[in-house]
């Protein structure tokens, strides 16, 4: 599904029927999944209704920062990204990979039936479906697949949304994910006042497209859509220098920054909980009592934490420099290599959701050479 | 199931398959060889690996270890895996008896570079518990023994009880492999040599360096100890290979735990061209 697109003809339709796209797909058997608010963030749930979204409500995101704001419009989608992505429903944050039951026989081992449920993301936005393309590669690109990623990611049905802002964590246009979405969907909508500029990238988007009742797009409707997503473009302003980026951080693995990181990261590792890329996880034994069925569960991981890279005769990332280290220099480095791609899509989570304000946008200029001497972190 | 579905089943990366304890050997103190055979002997007849690759052997409730295979490749009688207790997987393994099972996901990962050898001569140096990820390669250059030039291998141990496989080098020596070894502290007993491995390697003669070929496993700082070794005697970089260890966790290259800059130890590695990973060997905590 949603394969490369091609460029097709654009139609509108009415906010109101965004909800009979949305009941359409519930009746095909789609668990609806989309932008809703939960503990005062922009989260990713399962909804049934467009009520559920948070219609009038903006995101004002900075290093360390995000809170909602009221528009002074009653915008679908007139916000950035939240701290979900969609991995939490594509490598789901804990699932069973296998398991175990001793019989007379000795022990028998298992693997799950093909996960048969069909999700459709509502407001993906250009960033996401980088990230998605890039976690595709990770798990399914390889001599082995992973076959709770491949049964998710083939039934999933994914409409785009349009970015017509950027939040100053933002930096797409410096990764070329975004802001637009030109490929990786199944529908793609752009948010106008009364509705929406809807483009199909897929066979199936296309089909679901025709069920539908929609408009030949006008040429004011047109105009304005790429407005607004000129808009997005305009108001980005951080960037990364990318340039040899691969060569810079693994040439510089003993550059004094790392340390200085390193003093200020907590190594909480909410920079790659939040990362759409970020697909590091552990499998650990859940079994019953008599130990005699066991579960082997497989969550999140991360290279902040401290046994990751434990072994039993030492770990070999004592430090919380070290690990930094290996989550940058993997992430704009040594993902090149492994997946012939960069690992960052430049959706800026890491920055607005680490605690202590730390951008990797100014580690890497530090590590350059370009930038002015400021601690991480930003504010002195 | 349809067959396409069965077919998926089988492939699914996550399944481990039951194999059960046939014998085990007591080779040094906490060191012991499981000597295993599949319960289904479809599986078993299927199962082929090279020289130098692990399987993650899996004790339910308990967890995985990535162990390399210790066994003859050519061979298909058991199984072999030479374990030190070490962790909680490991640990429990060793009290395991006789006709016990698990589970087992495998052959993973890279090989000893056999074919890249033929021809020239081969140095395999290894310390300690190193031996067994090589016994395989022992056991198939010495199989094909006609294809290759002169076959060494210095061993290096604590002491004179670290050693493993004591009893078949004289085996390997008439079959062609020279056996030198070496123990950091002597005891009462022993006149052979004491010192680091790398520094036999900086004795030995050689008749060919340039078509010689070095496996060499063991700790980090040893095996780049041994590759500064083999480059200053004349050995080519591409020619050295080492068998590194990190925190495995799926084998597949899904995790993450294992990488070591651009590698995927599990399935890039663990056995990996000298020169292709030299620049990382020493960076501390990377």
């Amino acid at each position: 599904m949603n394969p490369e697109t091609t460029e097709t003809e654009c139609v509108f339709f009415p906010k109101i029927e965004l909800q009979s796209l949305i009941t359409l797909l519930v009746g095909d058997g789609y668990h609806v999944v989309g932008p809703t608010i939960d503990q005062a963030a922009i989260v990713y749930d399962k909804i049934t209704s467009v009520d559920q979204l948070p219609r009038g409500w903006t995101d004002q995101q900075e290093a360390a920062k995000y809170r909602l704001e009221r528009r002074d419009d009653d915008a679908l989608f007139g916000f950035v990204v939240g701290p979900h992505s969609w991995k939490k429903y594509l490598f789901p944050p804990l699932t069973t990979v296998a398991s175990a039951q001793k019989t007379e026989s000795g022990w028998q081992m298992q693997t799950p039936e093909p996960d048969t449920t069909k999700y459709a993301f509502l407001g993906v936005r250009a960033c996401e479906l980088a990230a998605i393309a890039i976690q595709d590669r990770v798990f399914t690109g390889g001599p082995y697949v992973d076959p709770v990623y491949k049964a998710r990611r083939s039934n999933a049905f994914i409409i785009a949304v349009n970015c017509a802002q950027s939040a100053s964590t933002c930096f797409c246009t410096s990764m070329n994910t975004g802001p637009k979405c030109s490929s990786g969907f199944d529908l793609a909508l752009t948010e106008l006042e009364d509705g929406f500029e809807v483009e199909s990238g897929s066979d199936i988007g296309a089909a679901v497209l025709g069920r539908l009742t929609t408009q030949s797009l006008t040429a004011e409707h047109s105009t304005m859509a790429a407005a607004a997503r000129q808009q997005a473009v305009d108001q980005q302003t951080k960037q990364l220098n990318t340039e040899g980026i691969r060569d810079l951080l693994l040439g510089n693995l003993d550059h004094p920054r790392w340390k200085d990181v390193g003093d200020i990261c907590l190594g909480c590792t909410n920079c790659t909980m939040v990362c759409p890329t970020c697909f590091c996880s552990s499998v650990e034994e859940v079994s019953d009592l008599a130990n005699e069925n066991v579960e082997r569960q497989r969550h999140w991981d991360s290279c902040f934490n401290l046994s990751y890279s434990s072994m039993s005769h030492g770990t070999t990332r004592n430090t919380i420099a070290s690990r930094y280290r290996q989550w940058l220099t993997h992430k704009l480095g040594s993902w090149e290599n492994q997946f012939g791609t960069s690992g960052c899509v430049g959706c800026g989570r890491c920055i607005t959701w680490c605690p202590v304000g730390i951008d990797l946008t100014e580690e890497v200029a530090a590590i350059r050479g370009d930038a002015a001497p400021k601690p991480p972190g930003g504010a002195a | 199931m349809t067959q396409l579905e069965a077919c998926t089943r089988l492939l699914d990366p996550w399944l481990a398959h039951t194999v059960r304890i046939v014998d085990i050997t007591d080779e040094i103190a906490d060191v012991a060889t499981y000597h295993l055979e599949f319960v289904d002997p479809d599986i078993g007849k299927s199962f082929s690996f090279r020289a130098g690759q692990f399987n993650m052997l899996y004790l339910p409730g308990v967890g995985e270890a990535a162990i390399s295979i210790s066994s003859d490749p050519a061979q298909r009688g058991t199984l072999d895996h030479t374990v030190r207790i070490a962790g909680n997987v490991t640990g429990e393994l060793a009290r395991a008896g006789d006709g016990a099972t698990f589970g087992l996901r495998g052959p993973f990962g890279s090989a000893w570079p056999i074919e890249e050898a033929l021809g020239g001569d081969v140095v395999i140096v290894t310390g300690g518990i190193g031996l067994a990820p090589l016994r395989p390669a022992i056991y198939e250059l010495l199989n094909r023994k006609d294809e290759f030039g002169e076959l060494s291998l210095l061993y290096g141990a604590r002491n004179p009880f670290g050693m493993l496989y004591t009893s078949e080098y004289d085996d390997w020596g008439r079959r062609g492999l020279s056996v030198t070894t070496t123990v950091d502290r002597a005891s009462p007993g022993w006149d052979g040599n004491v010192g680091v491995v790398p520094q036999l390697l900086d004795r030995m003669p050689l008749s060919d360096p340039a078509n010689t070929t070095v496996m060499c496993c063991g700790p980090e700082v040893m095996m780049w100890y041994t590759a500064r070794s083999a480059l200053g005697r004349g050995i080519p970089p591409e020619r050295i290979w080492i068998s590194l260890e990190r925190n495995m966790n799926c084998a597949i290259g899904l995790c993450g735990h294992c990488q070591f800059g651009p590698t995927f130890v599990c399935k890039d590695g663990p056995v990996l061209r000298y020169d292709r990973v030299a620049s990382l060997l020493r960076v501390e905590g990377f």
